[in-house]
């Protein structure tokens, strides 16, 4: 599968992303935001950190970049694209998800080990949660809390177009297990083909038995078998 | 303008010091001029009060690429794999103003290690707060923390480790001490020594601004009631732009168009172009013209003494400028060719084609002057009968009371503003006996911590030092590495008094002391004196920064209980130490008395027994007993696991309270599976080690004898209530 991972000014998770596709045998390629046109490509990766250093609004200027034009055009087609962290708050920006994300509630950054519920597994990032739906993913953010009108939520939740909901060690959604403020617990969310995921966990983060978890490497897998 | 004795004063530059300028320039400075000495004649700049003592550390061994001198210290971790590490203080800048003064402190020490071509892997932090019911600590505590975060997170750089200290000698100086990591090829290392004739000298990176003009000179003085108005002198960080500077750095380091490099911390352009030129014994000429400058009609005087941050000097082969410029182009940098190096062994400045400072560079360097400050000796406080009323306090009382304070209770509030997982190789986060990362693509970690043990350090100077260096060592052997070697910040009051100066003789005396016996050395680090507002200094606080080496990430090891019936030993010998206890202290409000001693030999002989031991797999946990002694360590050992323990004290030693809360040194508590159990003990009976089984693991309680039983959950609640309580939240 072939993959494109675009580098901001101020990405910092592009690295990862770009060890995780590696080792699970995507061709990836890493992609210059000032380019203007993306190679040929299955999966668009828009990664995590500070593309121009969350001024202005988080993804706000990243979404103008020039080579946004053209990943808009591959979302459009339906090709995949993945928005993690600062990626998912770009996507917003860019119109491809709705809602926004605002800073945490208790306006701090937060950083540490969350579980999440998979809601939707028939889609190609999450197949592979069939097997295991509650998981353990890192978060690290401090505009995380997903908002979104009364309207939109509604129909984001009927059409089971939410990806990710926070929960607890034994899948309880709640207020308790909500650790940003999201609007029922929303940590991430699909475009309506199910061709766009945004989300603010870090699935990259944890591929590796030796940093004590592999929860983050079903998402690739899923992907590679969606292929 | 002339140059009045008040403006001599104002530059904290004394009479006999301007003597000494005049003597060696062979006239009277301009006011630039002045502004220069005063940027390098200060404390915090030229070390003229600690070098003599600071020559005596052990710097050197067979694992050592650079010690102290340059922007960072440099060890070899085989594989052509080198550390370069380094801590600094930033601390009066953070009292000013938290954000920014942590902030920049966090900036300032990365570009320290990026400079040398490494790509920083981790951030560690020691930082110390007042008294919390302090009127100013609530926010200070708010904005360090957020400050540290702010700038780490934004880089991508981890923060993994580090400690949070309260206590009113801080109330009005608080201490931020940043520590980073980088990691670079042994044979890519770049150094800030100035090399051939007429080479292009390089600004690159933020533009000049005016702020954090003279920070260094405030940074070597007193606090006193005007400290409020000091906020121009607190530089404001910008992450994005260093992270930019960084990418943009690396990849020109690709290739072999720098000569040197250097970073321009405190005291700007004019320390960075100084120690470039003198570390080459050539000159340099800077022409002002071409400074890029954030604000309009800046003056000669402002664009050497500003501390904007997010600048570089670089020093390129000649031709290679427009290459290199492409690349500081594509990332939306400033890059000036600003002068060039001569053979004049001076510093010549132009501006508006007229020379504005010529100086020669040894006045500058060589030619600081260096102090022999008068110094008193501590002695050891006596050992006062304390009242057997001690004897009355339930164990499980002063628990909670030790584990529901400030400097006990568990620090999630602060460690989860930190991104402590970006670059995905942390395999130990904050909160362990110390923070691990593994080296990106291989089977190997470093171990990565910082301590400071401000109390013993007060109640006696050498031996605090040497207490420092081994609870260091002891961390970095409890995950399974071998300690390799350390940075240092040694934060003191005002060092122009006697007693002051003989906290840090001795302070150093016993770092050294300890390091030499463990082969354990001092490759970088930094010195900040005047940590006092009026009169009032704070407790010599040195803080140590270790490195250790897992050459095997399977046997990385954690504190955590693992199973059920193991056996849990205490390794080394308990005397019940009291005095400079967290008992003392927070139980029986007693200050008084020595810190427990030191000794050296069994520290090294214990520390490497262990580490054997882990070598052969043959412990399922292993923690260090320290501050709160064996029953906080203990709790700690619980805590992550949900496996408790059932704990009896060994027969005809001393009361319990001194059993369980006695802070004796080189003590670990091990858990050991009962297959092991006979291999662990004829190891250490081999190595004529003291230890003792205190117990076994069991489900969810914790239990001491008949005194008490509390389950694993509720002492969570102990140890996270104070934090929670403090900000109530959660």
């Amino acid at each position: 599968m072939n993959s494109s991972v675009i580098v901001f000014p101020g990405s910092n998770c592009d690295r990862d992303i770009a060890v995780a596709l590696k080792k699970f045998k995507f061709k990836n390629k890493m992609i210059w935001h000032n380019d203007a046109n993306l190679p040929k490509t299955d999966l668009v990766v828009l990664p995590g950190g500070f593309s121009y250093g969350d001024y202005l609004r988080t993804g706000c200027i990243a979404s103008k970049s020039k080579i946004i034009e053209d990943v808009i055009k591959h979302a459009n087609k339906g090709g995949l694209v993945l928005g993690i962290c600062n990626g998912f708050q770009i996507l917003i920006e860019t119109g491809l998800l709705p809602g926004t994300l605002l800073r945490n509630k208790k306006l701090k950054f937060i950083s540490k080990n969350i579980f999440l519920k998979v809601l939707n597994v028939n889609n190609s990032f999450c197949l592979s949660y069939k097997k295991k739906n509650i998981i353990t993913l890192p978060i690290a953010h401090n505009e995380g809390n997903y908002f979104v009108n009364d309207r939109l939520l509604k129909e984001i939740e009927d059409k089971n177009l939410v990806a990710f909901k926070y929960c607890d060690e034994k899948g309880n959604i709640d207020e308790d297990s909500n650790p940003n403020g999201s609007l029922n617990n929303i940590a991430g969310i699909l475009s309506h083909k199910k061709n766009i995921l945004g989300l603010m966990p870090h699935p990259e983060r944890l591929i590796d038995p030796a940093l004590s978890g592999q929860d983050g490497s079903l998402l690739f897998q899923s992907l590679l078998s969606s292929n | 303008m002339k140059i009045t004795n008040e403006i001599i004063n104002r530059h904290g530059i004394n009479q006999d010091e301007y003597k000494k300028i005049v003597n060696l320039i062979g006239k009277k400075p301009n006011l630039l001029e002045l502004g220069i000495f005063s940027a390098m004649w200060n404390e915090h700049c030229s070390y003229k009060s600690s070098k003599k003592y600071l020559k005596t550390l052990p710097t050197k061994n067979k694992i050592v690429i650079q010690g102290p001198g340059e922007n960072a210290g440099i060890i070899d971790i085989g594989d052509n794999d080198a550390l370069v590490f380094k801590i600094e203080s930033h601390n009066h800048p953070s009292y000013i103003e938290p954000y920014q003064g942590a902030a920049t402190g966090v900036g300032g020490i990365l570009r320290d290690v990026f400079t040398m071509g490494a790509r920083p892997i981790a951030i560690l932090n020691s930082i110390h707060f007042g008294n919390s019911k302090h009127p100013k600590t609530k926010n200070l505590l708010n904005g360090v923390v957020s400050g540290i975060g702010g700038y780490g997170n934004c880089m991508g750089v981890p923060t993994v480790g580090g400690e949070v200290k309260f206590d009113s000698t801080y109330n009005e100086n608080i201490l931020v001490n940043a520590m980073a990591v980088g990691l670079v090829k042994k044979n890519k290392i770049f150094y800030s020594k100035a090399q051939g004739l007429n080479k292009p000298v390089i600004y690159v990176g933020s533009k000049t601004g005016r702020d954090g003009i003279h920070g260094a000179s405030m940074a070597s003085a007193e606090f006193n009631e005007d400290t409020d108005e000091k906020k121009p002198t607190v530089q404001v960080g910008d992450p994005f732009t260093e992270k930019l500077l960084l990418e943009a750095c690396l990849e020109l380091m690709k290739d072999d168009s720098i000569i040197s490099i250097q970073d321009m911390g405190a005291a700007g352009l004019t320390s960075s172009s100084v120690e470039m030129a003198s570390k080459g014994n050539l000159g340099i000429e800077i022409n002002l013209n071409k400074i890029p400058c954030r604000e309009k009609r800046m003056s000669p005087y402002e664009m050497m003494l500003s501390e904007s941050q997010e600048r570089m000097l670089l020093i390129l082969n000649s031709g290679k400028e427009n290459d290199a410029k492409k690349i500081f182009n594509k990332w939306n940098l400033d890059f000036s060719i600003i002068g060039k190096t001569t053979d004049t062994k001076n510093l010549v400045l132009k501006f508006d084609n007229k020379e504005v400072a010529n100086l020669p560079l040894s006045s500058l360097s060589t030619q600081v002057p260096i102090y022999d400050r008068a110094w008193k000796k501590k002695l050891v406080p006596k050992k006062l009968n304390y009242s057997k009323s001690f004897k009355t306090h339930k164990i499980i009382d002063s628990l909670s009371k030790i584990l529901n304070t400030p400097n006990n209770s568990e620090k999630n509030w602060v460690w989860e503003q930190y991104d402590s997982t970006v670059m995905g190789d942390t395999m130990q986060k904050p909160g362990g006996n110390a923070a691990v990362v593994r080296i990106h693509g291989k089977n190997k970690a470093v171990a990565l911590t910082v301590d400071s043990s401000a109390h013993y350090c007060l109640a006696h100077p050498t031996t605090g030092g040497k207490q420092v260096v081994c609870e260091t060592w002891r961390n970095l052997i409890s995950v399974g590495s071998k300690p390799m070697a350390i940075t240092n910040c040694l934060n003191f009051g005002n060092p122009e008094k006697d007693i002051i100066m003989g906290q840090f003789v001795e302070c150093v005396d016993g770092i050294s002391q300890a390091c030499k016996y463990l082969d354990f050395p001092v490759v970088s680090g930094n010195v900040s004196f005047y940590n006092e507002t009026q009169k009032n200094a704070i407790s010599p606080t040195p803080t140590i920064g270790g490195v250790g080496l897992i050459t095997d990430i399977n046997n990385m090891i954690t504190k955590d209980f693992k199973r059920i019936d193991s056996c849990i030993y205490v390794v080394g010998k308990t005397f019940g130490h009291l005095y400079q206890s967290e008992f003392f202290r927070e139980v029986m409000g007693i200050k008084g008395g020595p810190p427990p001693e030191i000794n050296l030999f069994n520290e090294r002989n214990n520390g490497l027994t262990i580490q054997n031991i882990i070598s052969q797999k043959l412990v399922n946990s292993v923690h260090d007993i320290s501050s709160g002694g064996i029953l906080v360590a203990l709790t700690e050992m619980c805590i992550n696991s949900n496996i408790g323990a059932k704990i009896k004290i060994p027969k005809d030693s001393m009361h319990e309270n001194e059993y369980l809360f006695g802070e004796d040194q080189s003590r670990y508590l091990i858990e050991v599976s009962e297959l092991n159990k006979n291999k662990v003990c004829q190891i250490l009976e081999k190595e004529s080690i003291y230890y003792e089984l205190i117990g076994k693991t069991q489900e969810s309680f914790l239990d001491l004898s008949k005194d008490f039983s509390i389950s694993i959950k509720d002492l969570k609640k102990l140890k996270s209530s104070w934090f929670n309580n403090y900000f109530n939240e959660h």
